[in-house]
């Protein structure tokens, strides 16, 4: 797989066109990681000259931050941020909301200023460009909801390119009763990824599961490594793992492409 | 002696007013009682925003019940109270329907009036179902106890006794109804009075009239005590709510200026860090810790509950709900501005505060950040804000996060990721 970094593209005298910020989840989690790959695959496929940075990325901080831990936030966000101004990066994409919204709204006052795009964003700009195409190959017809992450949709207001990402499968696409800005969490954010739920009645993420499973869906798509870790885990808990899917929308589009 | 009831009406509405006016004062300085924060930018955002979302109710309709409901109570309240300025005039004037000259025109507005006093009290009517029959999942909550409950029924009480003193002034004004214009609805409650003699009539329709006027006046002073601020507060809260992205958040200077210092290779490590009077305090433990658009947020809340039905924490059994979030910051600002009211203007440490007093981390720590409660909020109130600012100063201040989220954090200072991986392995994907 090629993956360049920003020090070797350095080293050769030549600046990407967009920096891939793969973000801690896509690095290590392995059903994150399949994202990442995925991504990568089709960046090849449409000939994007990327590069990542490899060792030298580090946590954007938005765990720490939403833990209240500001200090260790902005440690790490002055520390990327040294490291992508030294490279001269002008343009970044990822495939995590979390990193998607810090790098975008939080790293500019710290003197961070970059064009941040989410991957799905990014996908639908090649799209528009007619360097990439999308079929829907085995896919084709299947029943497909989406999940809103809360990070790309009610903090950003992005609901619309992951749509019309899905829809270029040529799929069956149902919204569930609480969709786009009145989408209900995974249960992961503001670092409740890293702690178990406070007591209750229920866990969240089984709640959002069964609003999914409600319309039957073969896949359920979303765009979030955390989100995708809570909804596979509430499938499993519900035991439907044998019939429903849950997917990163990367992860489809490269699949249908056969990549 | 002919000036009597001039003058009486004159002392009714000083007092009323007066008192009135007091309470705003006592509001603007709790409120500013907060830190500083501009929002003063982007004022023609602003003024859409408080255009759309305030006098609009654009985020009312989210709901289509409640929201078309309240759009009838709003209305109605908005109209009938032009009613209040001839109601004014005449009282001090001794004058009777001054208006009433122009009789087309007045005969239009008054109709208008009558026909959304019925309107009124049929919303009202549905609003207290909802609350005491129907039993509206987001009424009954833990929070909706004694006051906060109450309040929302007093309210709609209040509505149906002016809306019908209305209702009744006019339908006993004989001379009113002579004119057969303006009384589309009181014309059909005239006939009951029909056997009453015209001082009797006189005297009920006085009566309506006084008791209109200082029910009004009585309304206008229950706000303050009220979650009905709402009415008034709507529309600096819409105007002064944020215009960012919702899922940025504040980056703190005072840690900002830190983080420099550390990184900054020419800085002197040996240097004397400058006096100030007092170390600045990191997030929030009190009321005076937030900013005044916060405890603006406080007041403005009208515990409607949408945020708590739409938060993913609330719907499953956990502590937390952002409607009482801002009805506990509320309560611990009164407390606050009772105490400096009491000590000569000076706030003398009561050993409490809105941390653990009103609200325990076990509530912050349930919140997933997921601006649910933000976009629900028909008024643009930001709980998440609060509960953000606390968790800060729960970790900063105390070290007290939950272990596994200290666990997560000393992966991210140690390896660069919050789980603990070496960040030599970053690349391994690949393989």
């Amino acid at each position: 797989m090629n993956v360049p970094t920003m020090a070797e593209m350095t080293a050769q005298g030549k600046q990407p066109e967009v920096l891939f910020w793969v973000g801690c989840a896509g690095s290590f989690d392995d059903r994150a990681k399949k994202v990442t790959k995925a991504f990568v695959q089709i960046l090849n496929r449409a000939k994007v000259d990327f590069a990542v940075l490899g060792t030298e990325e580090t946590c954007t901080g938005d765990p720490a931050k939403r833990s209240g831990n500001e200090f260790l936030f902005q440690m790490q966000a002055m520390t990327n941020i040294e490291v992508l101004n030294a490279y001269e990066v002008k343009k970044i994409v990822t495939a995590c909301p979390h990193c998607f919204n810090t790098i975008k709204n939080e790293y500019p006052e710290l003197g961070g200023s970059y064009e941040v795009m989410h991957h799905t964003q990014f996908l639908k700009s090649l799209l528009s460009e007619g360097r990439l195409t999308i079929e829907g190959g085995q896919y084709k017809g299947k029943k497909i909801t989406f999940h809103d992450p809360c990070y790309l949709g009610r903090a950003n207001e992005v609901y619309e390119a992951p749509r019309d990402l899905i829809q270029k499968l040529e799929v069956e696409l149902v919204e569930m009763k609480r969709c786009k800005s009145n989408g209900l969490c995974c249960g992961a954010g503001g670092a409740q990824m890293f702690k178990d739920a406070e007591k209750g009645n229920q866990e969240i993420n089984l709640l959002r599961t069964e609003e999914a499973l409600q319309i039957q869906p073969e896949i359920i798509a979303t765009g979030c490594p955390f989100c995708k870790t809570m909804l596979t885990d509430g499938v499993k808990n519900k035991e439907k793992e044998g019939s429903v899917e849950v997917m990163d929308i990367v992860e489809m589009i490269a699949n249908a492409q056969d990549l | 002696m002919h000036y009597i009831p001039n003058l009486l009406f004159a002392i009714l509405c000083t007092v009323g007013i007066g008192f009135f006016v007091k309470n705003i004062q006592k509001l603007r300085r709790n409120i500013l009682m907060g830190k500083p924060a501009d929002r003063n930018d982007r004022s023609k955002e602003r003024w859409k925003n408080m255009f759309r979302i305030a006098l609009g109710q654009s985020k009312m309709v989210r709901r289509p019940v409640a929201g078309i409901l309240h759009l009838v109570v709003y209305i109605g309240f908005v109209i009938i109270n032009i009613e209040v300025l001839e109601i004014i005039l005449d009282g001090l004037l001794g004058t009777h329907r001054l208006f009433s000259g122009w009789i087309s025109f007045y005969g239009f507005l008054i109709g208008t009036f009558e026909i959304l006093a019925v309107l009124v009290l049929l919303a009202v009517g549905v609003f207290w179902a909802r609350r005491n029959l129907v039993k509206v999942k987001r009424f009954w909550s833990k929070e909706m106890t004694s006051w906060p409950k109450n309040d929302g029924n007093i309210i709609l009480y209040f509505e149906v006794v002016l809306m019908g003193l209305f209702l009744t002034m006019n339908a006993t004004d004989h001379s009113f109804q002579a004119m057969e214009a303006g009384n589309p609805v009181s014309q059909f409650i005239a006939p009951l009075f029909a056997s009453f003699s015209e001082t009797l009539l006189h005297l009920i329709e006085r009566t309506a009239w006084w008791l209109h006027i200082s029910g009004i006046l009585l309304f206008l002073n229950y706000l303050y005590y009220s979650k009905h601020l709402h009415i008034l507060l709507a529309f600096p809260n819409t105007f002064y709510a944020n215009l960012e992205a919702k899922g940025k958040f504040d980056n703190n200077k005072t840690v900002r200026k830190e983080v420099e210092t550390m990184m900054d290779p020419n800085a002197d490590p040996y240097a004397v860090p400058e006096e100030t009077s007092e170390p600045e305090k990191f997030g929030a433990s009190d009321v005076q810790d937030l900013s005044w658009v916060q405890l603006m947020n406080a007041y403005t809340c009208t515990e409607c509950g949408r945020c708590s039905s739409v938060c993913p924490a609330n719907q499953t059994g956990k502590e937390l709900s952002p409607r009482a979030i801002m009805m506990k910051t509320r309560d611990r600002l009164e407390e606050v501005g009772k105490n400096t009211d009491a000590n000569q203007g000076v706030f003398k440490d009561d050993g409490k505060q809105l941390l653990k007093d009103y609200i325990s981390p076990e509530e912050l720590w349930a919140c997933t950040s997921c601006n649910a409660c933000v976009e629900e909020c028909p008024v643009n109130i930001d709980p998440l804000s609060i509960i953000m600012d606390m968790r800060q100063y729960l970790v900063m201040e105390e070290s007290a996060a939950p272990q596994e989220l200290n666990a997560m954090m000393s992966n991210i200072e140690n390896n660069g990721a919050p789980w603990q991986f070496n960040q030599q392995d970053r690349l391994n994907w690949k393989e």
